[in-house]
């Protein structure tokens, strides 16, 4: 934790620099277009050539195998709750029309397959590889249309962190807390910590919804605002609290317990030496 | 130097010269002699009220520095500092200056968590020292108005806590002012005139933090200065109380003198208190207002909590059932509000009038100097007792959120189960208490009478085995037999022959008060209990 920590904290001392050419380029309105047109054309250019170059390609020719891979992945393990079909059992939903990206989410973060019944799936290690993963999400999603897995241009945090807090604190902080700390619903139920989901989770738990969350599609927030709101939790997770230790990030609470336990439980001990009888 | 031996015949060191100048321009001499030879008894729980008020110099101290940098203006500006997350980000001066002493002037982080942990710990250090006041009965005459002056500076202490937390105006101040606003909007008829002349017309308004900037760094400081002088002269005037031992008679206070010891020792402690507080303040983040972003009314995160000395009020807001709210007379009454006002306000005058309470159902006019043993005032440490417990309710009924995330609880789980602790928990930890008290003292009896258990097995000629009881030291013994116990007070008719309700109300009370009783080893049980041990 404390190389980590190190490392963060270079970083900021470095970053304002960057800020600053960033905002010099920023201040001259053509600047801002041409920059736009030209990410645009090369992260597009880029990505329509790797896509079609290689993983469509690969896809394409195993697309069929894939989704055949996935299916006995899907009736081995999931069959039991969610039908031999994905059409859904008294033990789960249907999972006709959730799209690759709830898969992905769902079985990526160790939630699915559920291990018991509570008031909510539990996240547990990840069972399945990366690949096996994407074979159940293309099964999946082979059954009928949903949300696919986003591309990377939205979920490597390139985007503006600032606007992306502010979207956060008023569509997701009262229930995962504003620092992504995570937070109490009724009945058992929780929004979890945010403090390290990746960036492809944290976009497939928008638009998917998963359980007691709401799901947040394009009209809502825009895929452009959602890359923001990755932003600003990557750079939350990245950037320790320049306070020092965060004890948890929960707030008052937590700093109310240390200034009694350790604060003032370390000054009566002090006390105690003090009047202590000096021979 | 050579000016200083010139002007005075004899030769004298700079400091002696310097006091005779003083000296003879103050007369203060004399004062520094009687104060400097007082007596502060040794004891490690005399040192909690120590604590806060160094905690508060450390407050005063940090606090002054930050008001050369914050500005209490509501104007809306965009954020144009560091820290990226909030850049552009529309917010008051206020909280972009509390950004700027955050993170663009140089040591004003440091500055600002050493205000606020220090804040804390203040709060918390006259809650422990008052604590101790209670537990040993050092509140009863002569002491009873200082009680009640610390009392009111624990009550300033929170007010200057809320007002300094509402300061940043940053989304959690701006919840803790939406939830005072809600409460003063409870009240009957006049709720929404007093938040109207508040805020400056509808909440949250463009007033609220330059008029909490007055209260925070101008009229409370003020009062707290003065109520501290106030509570320090009256513990000079009634000297210090004492435990019981020998040699230390209600009269007196026995302990170092002041000067030079301990005031050296005091002086030191200062710089531990201010140390400690500046290492925590160095690692230790607090109120990370870069996370809560500026007050807006529409969102609220998870996790709001009030700092942890409001915690009992916010915790009360929250145990009140759902649907006490209801329309009469084309009004709300807002009894989800009220009663935990009313409840909380009667326990904050309960707790103030303590000393008068337990006073008169004593009928006790005498002085007090000899601190109690908690376990010598039975029922006082019971009420002691069901007091905290219902305050820890409270308290904790605060972090209700976090104990069902962290605990794997339900919300509704924690919140019943606190109520349970808020209503019945009183009356349990009240009759514990009272049971352990009173089996303490009769520990002590035993000890005092046959001595304490050697655990030496000795085999008498007949075969008999029996342990060893040594006697107690005469030290120890004073110790454990000077305490004053009280009977019942008996209800006798007055002069004109009538017993009053007041009088059988005060027998009632005092019958509560001492039925169980443990009376102190007599001089007459000691030396029969002397003749028997073995
Ligand atoms: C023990 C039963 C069980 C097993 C096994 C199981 N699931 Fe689930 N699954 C559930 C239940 C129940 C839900 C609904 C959870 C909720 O919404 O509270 C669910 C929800 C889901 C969802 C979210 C649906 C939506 O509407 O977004 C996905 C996707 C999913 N499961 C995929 C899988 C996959 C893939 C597997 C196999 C690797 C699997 N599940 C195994 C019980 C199970
Ligand atoms: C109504 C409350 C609620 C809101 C609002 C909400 N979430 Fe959630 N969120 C949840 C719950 C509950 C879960 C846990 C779901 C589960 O376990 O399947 C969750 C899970 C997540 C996860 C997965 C965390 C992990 O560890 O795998 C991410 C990421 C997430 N939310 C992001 C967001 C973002 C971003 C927003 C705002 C756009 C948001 N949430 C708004 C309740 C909420």
């Amino acid at each position: 934790m404390i190389p980590k920590r190190r490392r963060s904290m270079s970083e900021n001392r470095k970053s304002p620099m960057n800020r600053q050419k960033r905002r010099t380029g920023r201040r001259h309105p053509l600047a801002t277009v041409a920059l736009l047109a030209l990410g645009l054309v090369f992260t597009g250019g880029a990505y329509a050539a790797f896509s079609t170059g290689t993983a469509q390609a690969e896809s394409s020719a195993n697309s069929q195998q894939t989704i055949d891979e996935g299916k006995k992945l899907f009736q081995a393990n999931c069959a039991t709750c969610h039908g031999l079909e994905a059409q859904g059992t008294t033990e789960g939903p249907s999972l006709i029309g959730v799209g690759a990206a709830a898969v992905d989410f769902q079985v990526g973060t160790g939630r699915m397959p559920m291990q018991m019944q509570g008031p909510q799936a539990q996240q547990k290690p990840v069972q399945f590889t990366d690949e096996q993963v994407k074979q159940l999400a293309y099964y999946v999603a082979s059954l009928g249309p949903g949300p696919d897995i986003p591309a990377d241009h939205l979920t490597n945090g390139g985007g503006d962190a600032a606007n992306g807090a502010e979207l956060f604190r008023i569509n997701c902080a009262m229930c995962h807390n504003v620092a992504g700390a995570g937070g109490a619903l009724t009945e058992g139920k929780f929004a979890p910590p945010l403090t390290d989901v990746s960036g492809v989770h944290i976009y497939e738990a928008m638009v998917t919804g998963p359980q007691n969350m709401p799901v947040f599609n394009d009209m809502n927030i825009s895929p452009e605002d959602k890359r923001d709101i990755i932003t600003y939790l990557k750079y939350v997770q990245d950037n320790r609290s320049p306070g020092g230790f965060e004890l948890g990030s929960i707030g008052p609470v937590a700093e109310g317990l240390f200034i009694w336990i350790f604060g003032l439980g370390s000054l009566v001990a002090i006390t105690v030496w003090i009047t202590a009888k000096s021979n | 130097m050579s000016t200083a031996t010139t002007n005075a015949p004899q030769k004298r060191s700079f400091t002696a010269a310097a006091s005779v100048y003083v000296n003879e321009r103050t007369s203060i001499a004399g004062f520094v002699k009687e104060l400097g030879r007082k007596a502060f008894p040794d004891h490690w729980s005399f040192l909690l009220g120590e604590v806060a008020l160094f905690a508060f110099v450390v407050v005063l101290i940090s606090g002054t520095f930050l008001t050369f940098f914050f500005q209490a203006s509501m104007a809306e500006v965009h954020y144009n500092g560091s820290y990226v997350p909030l850049k552009g980000v529309e917010m008051s001066v206020a909280m972009a200056s509390t950004l700027d002493i955050s993170f663009d002037i140089r040591g004003g982080l440091f500055v600002r968590q050493m205000h606020h942990w220090a804040a804390l710990l203040f709060v918390a250090a006259i809650g422990l020292h008052m604590l101790r006041i209670f537990f040993t009965g050092a509140f009863r005459k002569p002491r009873e108005l200082n009680w009640v002056i610390g009392f009111v500076l624990f009550i300033l202490a929170m007010a200057e806590g809320f007002t300094g937390y509402s300061l940043p105006d940053d989304l959690l101040s701006g919840n803790g002012l939406a939830i005072i606003n809600g409460m003063i909007k409870g009240f009957p008829l006049v709720g929404t005139w007093m938040s109207f002349l508040l805020f400056g017309g509808e909440f949250p308004g463009t007033d609220i933090v330059g008029r909490l900037y007055t209260l925070h760094i101008l009229l409370l400081p003020a009062l707290v200065v003065a109520f501290v002088a106030l509570h320090l002269v009256f513990v000079v005037v009634h000297k210090h109380t004492q435990y019981a031992g020998p040699g230390k008679t209600p009269g007196n206070a026995v302990g170092p003198p002041i000067l030079p010891v301990y005031a050296a020792k005091a002086g030191g402690f200062f710089f531990i208190v201010f140390g400690v507080l500046a290492l925590i303040a160095s690692l230790f983040t607090i109120n990370p207002i870069w996370n809560y972003g500026p007050y807006d009314p529409s969102p609220v995160s998870a996790g709001t909590q009030p700092d942890w000395y409001i915690g009992f009020a916010d915790g009360a807001l929250r145990l009140i059932p759902p649907g006490w709210e209801f329309v009469w007379l084309d009004r709300t009454w807002s009894f989800n509000i009220l009663v935990p006002i009313i409840a909380i306000g009667v326990f904050i005058v309960l707790a103030l009038m303590y000393p008068f309470i337990e006073a008169w159902v004593k009928g006790d006019k005498r002085e007090h100097h000899i601190a109690d043993r908690p376990r010598n005032a039975p029922t006082r440490t019971a009420i002691g007792a069901a007091g905290v417990t219902f305050y820890a309710g409270l308290w904790a009924a605060a972090s209700s959120d976090l104990l069902a995330t962290h605990f794997s609880l339900t919300m509704e789980g924690v919140i019943h189960a606190l109520q349970a602790v808020v209503i019945l928990g009183p009356f349990v930890a009240y009759f514990i208490t009272k049971r352990v008290c009173i089996a303490l003292q009769k520990k002590d009896r035993e000890i005092v009478l046959h001595g304490f258990e050697s655990g030496r097995i000795v085999k008498l000629p007949g075969g008999e085995f029996i342990e060893v009881h040594e006697p107690l030291d005469e030290y120890e013994r004073w110790r454990l037999v000077s305490f004053e116990t009280y009977e019942p007070l008996m209800l006798r008719p007055n002069s004109r022959g009538k017993i009053t309700f007041g009088q059988r109300l005060r027998a009632g009370m005092s019958r509560w008060f001492f039925e169980d009783r443990i009376a102190p080893v007599t001089k007459g049980e000691l030396e029969a209990g002397h003749g028997e041990h073995h």
